[in-house]
């Protein structure tokens, strides 16, 4: 970020300097802050339910809350783990969430391929549909995929989400993978095969690891569509309610326990944590897959 | 990623015929039977039957479901009868119809302008904060953007309660008396703001995030230069900054755009379209007819009305990304 300061030898002369210096300074302080404002607006809603979740009842049912919590306690958090269904609930999501992800990603990986490294009638118009197929109307698609689902027997079915989920992490994972496959250079495999490896043992001995953090990043994002999916899940999952994953019952949560807004703020907490964390300890990966994906996508 | 790419011949612009592929640098790839032939289709054949299931077929459904006559009884007892146009000249004869359709994109002018202007700013400040502000900024963004929907959206109903919520509270401390025991969600306005709040707030992460990453990759020489060759800061902004950053910004732009015209959960969970039609938007509308009313009929033909006026939006969308496209793969 050397480049935005100003090097010495284009400093302006001596009776502008002074000026600019304090303009300097009152600029670097509104920057803060608004760095600050930013950062408190940003993180407030989460640190209020984080908050919320740790605060006794008569506490948070109080005329005037209180910004940290006075004393602190995890009934809430018992509260939420111990609600029927919760670990059932926990587990649907995983499975549908990791299947969906690892579906998308084998079947994105070779189409990626295919898109980045080979020569072929109607690449273009692959991409053009992949693309296409990333602005696809979910929301509009709910209702023949309701009917779909029901005339072949799917509805209620967890396997339903999980193809529904693929679909939509589908052209995303696709489009950023080719991103990245094209930033790995195809002399590396070439010198692989040069040297006796078949194309296939060349793109998993040589590209497939310089991709790990692309697939890393495709991943997160898959999971996070996933991990975060309410509609399909609320209006395909009817009957059973066994197969309901984390959001819709997090969004019943209210109903079920009336105006226990301390467990409603755990049970968010817990949903919302393994992407949180995820994200966070991936930051890099994700800035880097947004600049691959979204930049050039 | 662009510093790989531009190594390699510019491809010629769309509609000037095939690229020529003995040009340049591809001429150093050896011929490789296996990038011929089969195995390219056999690559994509998974992604397109997908697609095809998934993707097109539900769609061809939903314009038929549109052109018939399509409730509880054809859903349980099948034979459909085709109506033509019927559902179509129904919904556009419906003036609450039309008042969802004005909503909706006052909705999305209101989101979408917030959105554009607001992270574009957090993007020029980012680039501009010393290294641990940055990381500090770029992780709130990150931490804000991960935030499940849901999780966010049961998280603004507590903030603003009516009795308990801390907006509520801090607003009269503040001294707006009036805002004490506010009932937010029994109010059409009120409703609408949390709305476009929520939806703002979780938008803006990805968008300044994308910004901030395309504003990180001029070349900090073209900075440089301009500077020595004495360029005032807005010339430099407008010179530099700008084409390198304005395909980027259009990209966010119709994606937004299109996010927020699909909106659907935060609304869905938060107000249910209330109170009254309040929040009401398409695709909203497009449920209520289709599952709750029993009119999947009408619910798709909604459903196709808001893809048409989405796909205003795609061919914006497209334009972009062609001309992205001729920059060489």
């Amino acid at each position: 970020m050397s480049a935005t300061r100003p090097s010495p030898r284009t400093r302006p002369l001596t009776g502008t300097r002074t000026r600019s210096g304090t303009g300097a300074r009152t600029g670097r302080t509104t920057l803060n802050a608004a760095a600050v404002v930013t950062v408190v607006v940003c993180l407030f809603p989460v640190y209020w339910m984080v908050a919320t979740a740790f605060t006794p009842t008569r506490d948070i049912q109080s005329d005037s809350p209180r910004l940290f919590p006075g004393t602190w306690t995890l009934d809430h958090f018992r509260t939420a783990v111990g609600a029927d269904g919760f670990g059932l609930f926990w587990r649907n999501s995983v499975l549908v969430t990791l299947s969906a992800v690892l579906l998308a990603l084998a079947i994105a990986l070779g189409a990626a391929y295919a898109v980045a490294r080979m020569r072929w009638k109607g690449r273009r118009q692959f991409m053009l549909m992949i693309f296409i197929a990333q602005m696809a109307p979910w929301e509009s698609l709910i209702i023949p995929v309701y009917i779909i689902s029901r005339d072949t027997d799917m509805l209620d079915r967890l396997p339903t989400l999980t193809l529904v989920y693929f679909m939509m992490t589908l052209p995303f994972t696709v489009i950023v993978l080719r991103g990245f496959i094209g930033t790995i250079p195809p002399e590396l495999e070439e010198a692989a095969q040069v040297d006796g490896c078949t194309r296939p043992g060349a793109f998993r001995h040589i590209a497939l690891p310089l991709l790990a953090p692309g697939l890393m990043a495709t991943s997160l994002f898959g999971y996070i569509t996933a991990w975060n999916e309410f509609t399909y899940a609320n209006f395909l999952i009817i009957k059973q309610q066994d197969n309901r994953t984390l959001p819709v019952w997090l969004s019943s949560f209210q109903n079920v326990f009336g105006t226990d807004w301390g467990a409603t703020m755990a049970a968010s907490t817990l949903f919302a944590a393994p992407a949180l964390v995820v994200f966070l300890l991936l930051q890099r990966h994700v800035t880097a897959g947004f600049a691959a994906g979204a930049v050039k996508g | 990623m662009t510093a790989v790419r531009e190594q390699t011949a510019p491809r010629p612009p769309l509609g000037t015929g095939p690229p020529r592929r003995s040009a340049g640098p591809k001429t150093r790839r050896p011929s490789n039977p296996t990038g011929r032939g089969v195995w390219p289709y056999a690559l994509i054949a998974p992604a397109v039957l997908g697609m095809l299931y998934l993707l097109v077929y539900p769609l061809a459904r939903a314009v038929v479901i549109s052109l018939q006559d399509f409730g509880l009884r054809q859903l349980i007892v099948g034979d459909a009868r085709f109506v033509g146009l019927d559902n179509y000249a129904t919904l556009l004869g419906d003036s609450r119809f039309w008042e969802v359709v004005r909503r909706t994109f006052l909705f999305m002018t209101v989101s979408v302008t917030l959105i554009m202007v607001l992270s574009t700013l957090v993007a020029l400040m980012t680039e501009r904060l010393g290294r641990f502000g940055r990381t500090a900024v770029l992780s709130a963004l990150v931490l804000t953007w991960a935030m499940p929907v849901i999780a966010a959206t049961t998280v603004f109903q507590w903030l603003f309660h009516s009795e308990f919520g801390i907006v509520n509270a801090l607003l009269t401390d503040l001294g707006f008396g009036s805002f004490h025991r506010y009932p937010w969600f029994a109010h059409g306005p009120a409703a609408f703001v949390i709305v476009v709040a929520l939806v703002v707030w979780q938008s803006v992460p990805f968008a300044a995030i994308t910004v901030y990453s395309a504003l990180t990759t001029v070349p900090a020489e073209l900075y440089e230069s301009a500077r020595l060759d004495g360029a005032s800061g807005p010339r430099i902004f407008r010179s530099i900054t700008l084409p390198v950053v304005r395909p980027i910004f259009l990209l966010v732009f119709s994606l937004e755009v299109i996010w927020t015209f699909k909106a659907f959960v935060q609304i869905w969970v938060m107000t249910n379209g209330g109170p009254g039609d309040a929040t009401t938007i398409l695709p909203v509308y497009a449920v209520q007819t289709a599952l709750s009313s029993q009119r999947y009929d009408l619910g798709s033909a909604a459903s196709m009305v808001t893809v048409v006026l989405m796909s205003g939006v795609l061919v914006l969308y497209f334009r972009q990304m062609l001309r992205q496209e001729d920059e060489p793969v």
